[in-house]
């Protein structure tokens, strides 16, 4: 089964690679990624979709929180959560079948974005299934190309982040002076 | 103190901030980008102890942060540096030791280039490293510093690599130094629930057959004084990981040796029929826990450790307690004496039956060395070092044979004593990681027990002890084979032994005379401990090179996938036991 993890980290360079390093090195193939700035510019707000192993889920989170730029990691697979998903429909409609198509779109609430001779460009939102159902459909019609923009997720537990306040420089010196005796210097 | 209104160049801010975080010294290597580095450190005060491989630089800087407890620090120029450094880190991050590595990188306009000497340091490290940087702009320099060295040096530790472009070294700036660092997601466990604490305590009051499980952990935290309480207090056994020795003096009566596959039997036996672990700074390695399945399967178990992610990793706890460890031994040793009057006396007599079944393991099969008159065994060699030691020399390995028996015959009285690649196995760590124990700690005799396969691999740094006029002694058990890879051929492979054997190994005595100092080969019995004395008489570096029976094996064993109970306890030939 698939796990969504969602995760509040800093904006930082290599916080990305981490992430998904904790993934890619048990060889997880992630499904889909999706990652971009939070209302605080210096955050960023980040939803996985991977095939993780159940008993390691609770682990990949851990180890995920134990990264120093992630704030929060939690697993939304099975809490209260809402999750959409955006996808973008390039279909081929010709005279005879655009109002079909049009009729179509608004039954999965689509919106028009681009109208031409040769066809519409069309975005839907909803869950991912209704969306496999949404292309399928538009498939029925005729040639068709499709991006989807992967999982976004919210938690519908308001759980706030539990940060580190700032320690200061060389606090590490005395700590480890004290803790083998050993004279610096 | 620098002045703060004058201009300096990042390179000197940076042996600044090191300054500030009392380093010492940089075990390093230098190199095209690092020139700007270097031309700093020329009118410095800062230590540069140059080796003569990157790979020993990371090496060397862990044996310092072993013996001291405090981060070391290495550092290497941009490309094939930084990528030498990478088995170092490794190494370091699997056995949880503090150090900050530097690495050149090219300068900022060029990186992705192609540039020569560039690698993609940064990716490389990622996940060779607790944390890595890139420093690209000069004004983030000494905030990066100073959170790499907090970031190695708390919680669990590790190395953390900062790559700094080269026009970053050469760029000039006023210095401001930084007063705080601020890791908003970086959380160091301290105090344990006291909850989970106090139910501990319940626990162990009520097991008839508890164990402690101790290991490296103990040493990072500094919490031997607190584990001695807690063992000598209710009177429990205690086991020490390959990371943990020191962490119980090896001489007191509670510590019954290491487990796992090469542990001894009444370690083995004792987490397989104990009634709760109390496994203290331990991870539940595979080499320990034999196969998962069958490890202590009558067991509750209390884990304490300062990393959550190792809590049910391997093995679910009955009671975690996420916390750093002496922390949480203080308060536990206070709740345990605060509730002993009431419930001490509870299970005395199952205790006392356990303590004799313990006692009984030990006799049984005692951890002997084998010591023959006809030639060296190996085991004979390290007890002799045992001998001189007294429970009070650093020791540094490699890994495999010599190892083992290392850990098996050698005492650790204190911790800090025991410099060994564990998690990752690294051959070529014992004589790079003696160099920076002696650094550390001049006034301790060092020893650099090494296998001829290992020695091998970090032959030039014989050239470093030469020009710094380390006094390590570095001994080799010479059996002329790969003897750990060649004891899995013998027996899990059918005897089909192959690619084990070493030939050609250097005439130690000019080996070590081309280098200018004391080497000397032993083959017979009667001259181990005289070469051994005047190796520790010897002012300077000697390199003793032991001829050991060439097919010596490590018992006991425990198979690979086997639980730990299943030991093989010697080999199928007779031994001649010392009288």
């Amino acid at each position: 089964m698939l796990q969504v993890i969602s995760l509040l980290v800093e904006n930082k360079p290599g916080a990305l690679m981490r992430i998904t390093g904790v993934l890619t090195a048990r060889g997880y193939n992630i499904e889909s990624l999706t990652v971009a700035r939070t209302l605080d510019p210096a955050l960023s707000h980040m939803t996985i979709v991977v095939d993780v192993d159940p008993s390691l889920r609770s682990l990949v989170i851990k180890q995920m929180i134990k990264l120093i730029n992630v704030l929060q990691a939690s697993d939304l697979t099975e809490s209260r959560a809402v999750a959409r998903e955006m996808v973008l429909v390039r279909v081929k409609a010709p005279v005879d079948r655009r109002t079909a198509i049009l009729k179509e779109a608004e039954i999965f609430g689509a919106r028009v974005i681009d109208s031409s001779v040769e066809g519409f460009a069309l975005e839907a939102t909803g869950d991912p299934e209704k969306l496999d159902e949404f292309i399928d459909v538009m498939r029925s019609y005729g040639e068709l190309d499709a991006t989807r923009s992967g999982l976004v997720a919210i938690s519908l537990e308001g759980k706030k982040p539990r940060l580190s306040p700032p320690v200061p420089t060389g606090s590490g010196v005395e700590k480890l002076e004290q803790k083998t005796g050993v004279p610096n210097g | 103190m620098m002045s703060t209104s004058s201009l300096v160049s990042g390179a000197r801010m940076l042996l600044e901030c090191l300054v500030r975080e009392g380093a010492e010294c940089i075990f390093g290597y230098p190199g095209g980008v690092t020139l700007p580095l270097y031309d700093a450190m020329y009118d410095h005060p800062m230590r540069h102890v140059l080796v003569r491989h990157e790979e020993n630089a990371c090496f060397a800087a862990q044996g310092y942060a072993i013996a001291t407890g405090r981060v070391g620090v290495c550092c290497a120029t941009s490309g094939p540096g930084a990528t030498n450094l990478v088995t170092g880190l490794v190494n370091g991050l699997m056995d949880s030791t503090p150090i900050v590595a530097i690495t050149g990188q090219v300068a900022s306009k060029l990186i992705g280039s192609d540039a020569f000497q560039e690698a993609d340091t940064f990716g490389i490290t990622r996940s060779c490293t607790k944390h890595n940087y890139l420093v690209k702009n000069l004004a983030d320099l000494p905030q990066i510093i100073h959170e790499a060295f907090y970031i190695a040096g708390s919680g669990r530790p590790g190395p953390v690599l900062v790559d700094i472009a080269k026009d970053v070294f050469s760029g000039q700036s006023r210095y401001a130094p930084v007063s705080a660092i601020h890791l908003p997601g970086y959380k160091v466990p301290s105090d344990g629930h006291t909850g989970q604490i106090r139910r501990a305590a319940q626990m162990i009051w009520e097991a008839r057959r508890p164990i402690v499980y101790a290991g490296g952990g103990i040493i990072s935290a500094g919490a031997s004084a607190e584990l001695r309480r807690l063992v000598e207090f209710v009177d429990i056994p205690a086991v020490c990981t390959l990371m943990g020795l020191g962490g119980l003096p090896s001489e007191h009566p509670n510590f019954i040796s290491m487990p796992g596959m090469h542990g001894s039997y009444a370690a083995n036996m004792g987490l397989t029929q104990t009634d709760l672990i109390i496994a203290l700074g331990v991870r539940f390695d595979d080499r320990v826990t034999g196969r998962l399945s069958a490890f202590a399967p009558h067991a509750k178990v209390i884990h304490v450790d300062i990393d959550p992610s190792e809590i049910g990793k391997n093995r679910i706890p009955e009671l975690p307690i996420v916390g750093d460890v002496r922390r949480v031994l203080e308060k536990l040793n206070q709740i345990l004496a605060e509730t002993a009057p009431a419930i001490s006396t509870q299970n005395a007599a199952a205790r006392r039956s356990w303590w004799h079944q313990i006692r009984e393991w030990q006799e049984q099969y005692p951890l002997k060395p084998v010591i023959s008159e006809a030639e060296i065994k190996p085991q004979h060699v390290v007890s002799e070092i045992d001998r001189l030691s007294g429970g009070k020399a650093i020791v540094t390995s490699d890994v495999g044979q010599h190892q083992m028996w290392s850990a098996q015959f050698i005492r650790f009285n204190e911790p800090r004593l025991w410099i060994n690649s564990g998690g990752l196995g690294s051959m070529g760590f014992g004589l790079p990681a003696a160099i920076g124990a002696q650094f550390a700690r001049p006034d301790k005799l060092v020893f650099a027990v090494v296998g001829d396969g290992g020695f091998q691999m970090s032959i030039p740094e014989l050239a470093t002890l030469v020009n710094y006029g380390l006094p390590v002694k570095v001994v080799i058990l010479n059996n002329g084979y790969l003897g750990m890879v060649r004891q899995w051929q013998e027996l899990f492979y059918n005897n089909r032994t192959c690619a084990v054997e070493l030939e050609g190994f250097p005439d130690v005595q000019k080996l070590a005379a081309a280098y200018g100092f004391t080497g000397r080969t032993v083959e017979k019995p009667h001259e181990l401990a005289p070469a051994l004395q005047e190796a520790v008489d010897d002012p300077g570096p000697y390199l003793l090179n032991v001829r050991v029976s060439p097919c010596e094996n490590v018992f006991p064993m425990v198979p690979a996938g086997s639980g730990i109970s299943e030991m093989v306890v010697g080999p199928p030939q007779p031994v001649l036991v010392p009288k």
